[in-house]
């Protein structure tokens, strides 16, 4: 950004009488990108409004800002809606698996990057063949083997799902960060008497604190927002996260715009706070995850 | 090991340096794999294996629930792609899908980084805003234009309406010449944004000063974002058309959300029928041999891709 900018400052200073048609691009630029702003927020805006609306205000004015402002909504969204029982289910799905997958990606990631024990070359190969398999290769088989082992319909069960699913992200992100760590580092540790784990845990993780943020930004993102996989085995809403919950909210109040908004905006709230406050680590952190898939 | 315990160290030196070799076998080869193995576990259960007996269970045509199990081979394939109409038409959307979305997506993401690539000030308020959509969750982002694209006073059909226009109170998501495009809109909505921060990060990774030589060879602005930006970010635009390409492949969950394949399976893809086949229908195998196609597709997509790189592409 800041090269491009250079190049432009360059350009007013050296050639004058190219300068106003800069400026005219520009404003062609803005005025694109205002556009393309508004088809993203637009419809974020209607849903916030009719959240905040009556059903007969959303009948009259579907589109426009609230007459009167209507909290209502969300006490009644978040009781028909379960959503007391369903955030505490996601909460716990999305902690553990940011946990567990912090915890033993962190470990193998550490071995892999640091230690290198022979089988590490085809480890990461048996990695990146597997991120390649889709999920509908073996769904049907998890199944059976989830309700064979009593697993199917926990929290366990989904959990190490979750785990599994973000298992090669995790090591080739984790790995890519700790690889570059000078390793002089770690062996005056070791010349200190610090063991394998006291070198982990002093030395390579707070150096490394970045790559478990984004880490645990991507997986977080990604089990707060899942819906096939809870969908497929999770049956008991006593256990639903909130999008599988809330898809059966939506079935049964398809015409209640006014509290399948409020809903919405319920399931969408943690996330923008966590995205408005950490812009940065979520945008870079979901394109590196991107590629690194 | 068991060369080890058979020597008998004799002498003091050799008692040590055995210490130390175990000591150094410990730290280089035990402690690594004790720290890999429970990830490496846990995903082998989950994915290696399942994966496996995915390809056995194709060839049966096990239910999913009585013990009844025959062995028939092929069967399976052949039905499916020589016999099951409803296939034929889910491997048709899938493509139009893969189509839509290796096109509208990238023309916009292209678009817009390139605009946004030589914005100096708020460029970074454009970017963080353009890049919400693809934080939400599939259940909201569905729930929204559900609404939005209601035929009596969605946004679509209100502006419309107060432009006058006639011919748009439609439900586009009810009608089947129109479903799958309107879930494909809703997805993408959702998507781009996306792409166009991958492409916009590989933009501003470009040196500015070939930007600076094609402004001396007087190059205009289409000819230096065809010179030197698309030369620039190929790598990435490559890779994300395969990706996209077997994502599209894999699509479900705006489907089932929106249509769960309908109306009249207008919008049902391999995913949605494969969904139905194991968990409606209790016909495993046949599900597991659609599984195992899907995943040929995208074994196919990446071998063309590894291909066009060893014949020297620079991808």
């Amino acid at each position: 950004m800041t090269a491009i900018g250079k190049v432009s400052l360059r350009d007013t200073v050296f050639q004058r009488g190219r300068s106003k048609e800069r400026s005219k691009l520009l404003v062609f630029n803005h005025t694109v990108l205002l556009l393309l702003t508004a088809f993203a927020v637009i419809p974020l805006a209607v849903l916030l409004f009719n959240s905040l609306k009556t059903e007969l205000d959303i009948g009259q004015n579907p589109l426009g800002p609230p007459r009167t402002i209507v909290i209502e909504n969300f006490r009644e969204a978040w009781e028909e809606g379960d959503f007391a029982i369903t955030m505490r289910n996601s909460v716990i799905y999305v902690v553990a698996t940011i946990t567990a997958e912090l915890v033993l990606g962190g470990l193998a990631a550490y071995a892999l990057a640091r230690k290198r024990p022979p089988g590490s070359d085809l480890l990461m190969l048996y990695f990146l063949v597997a991120s390649t398999i889709p999920v509908w290769m073996y769904i049907v088989p998890l199944f059976v083997q989830m309700r064979m082992m009593k697993m199917l319909g926990t929290f366990h069960g989904l959990i190490i799902i979750y785990i599994a699913g973000n298992a090669p992200l995790t090591i080739f992100l984790l790995r890519s960060y700790m690889i570059d760590l000078p390793s002089e580092l770690e062996d005056a540790a070791r010349v200190d008497g610090a063991n394998e784990f006291q070198v982990l845990t002093r030395i390579v993780l707070p150096l490394t604190k970045p790559g478990f943020l984004t880490v645990g930004l991507v997986v977080g993102l990604g089990v707060w927002n899942e819906y096939t996989l809870a969908l497929t085995f999770i049956h008991d809403p006593n256990r639903f996260p909130v999008t599988t919950s809330f898809a059966k909210f939506v079935d049964r109040f398809d015409t209640n715009w006014a509290l399948t908004s409020a809903g919405a905006i319920i399931i969408l709230f943690p996330v923008m706070v966590l995205f408005l406050a950490l812009q940065r680590q979520f945008i870079e952190g979901l394109a590196e995850g991107g590629i690194k898939t | 090991m068991a060369v080890l315990t058979q020597q008998k160290p004799t002498t003091v030196i050799e008692k040590l340096s055995d210490e130390i070799w175990r000591k150094k076998f410990l730290r280089n080869v035990i402690i690594p794999w004790v720290f890999i193995a429970p990830l490496l576990i846990i995903h082998i259960f989950v994915v290696a294996i399942p994966a496996v007996q995915g390809v056995y269970m194709s060839m049966t045509d096990w239910g999913g629930i009585n013990p009844n199990v025959n062995f028939i081979g092929l069967d399976n394939y052949h039905e499916l792609l020589f016999e099951d109409k409803s296939f034929g038409k889910s491997l048709n959307n899938n493509i139009v899908w893969m189509l839509f979305f290796l096109t509208v997506p990238f023309i916009l993401a292209l678009f817009c980084a390139s605009m946004l690539a030589q914005i100096k000030r708020g460029g970074m308020l454009y970017r963080s805003i353009l890049f919400i959509p693809y934080v939400l969750a599939s259940v909201v982002t569905t729930t929204i234009w559900k609404n939005l694209l209601n035929p009596k006073d969605g946004i679509v059909a209100a502006s419309a309406r107060a432009l006058g226009i006639e011919g748009f109170e439609v439900a586009f998501l009810g009608r089947t010449d129109t479903a799958l495009m309107s879930i494909a809109f809703i997805d993408n909505w959702h998507f781009w944004g996306f792409l166009m921060i991958l492409f916009l990060a590989a933009m501003q990774a470009i040196p500015p000063v070939l930007y600076d030589a094609a402004k001396i060879d007087g190059a205009n602005r289409w000819q230096e974002f065809r010179h030197v930006t698309l030369p620039g970010i190929r790598p990435i635009v490559l890779f994300m058309f395969m990706m996209v390409a077997i994502w599209s492949f894999l699509a479900f969950d705006y489907i089932w959300l929106i249509t769960q394949g309908g109306p009249g399976g207008a919008s049902e893809v391999i995913a949605t029928q494969l969904y139905k086949n194991a968990f409606q229908r209790f016909e495993a195998g046949y599900a597991a041999a659609q599984g195992v196609v899907i995943s040929i597709f995208a074994g196919f997509i990446i071998m063309i891709f590894v291909m066009l790189r060893r014949r020297g592409w620079d991808i």
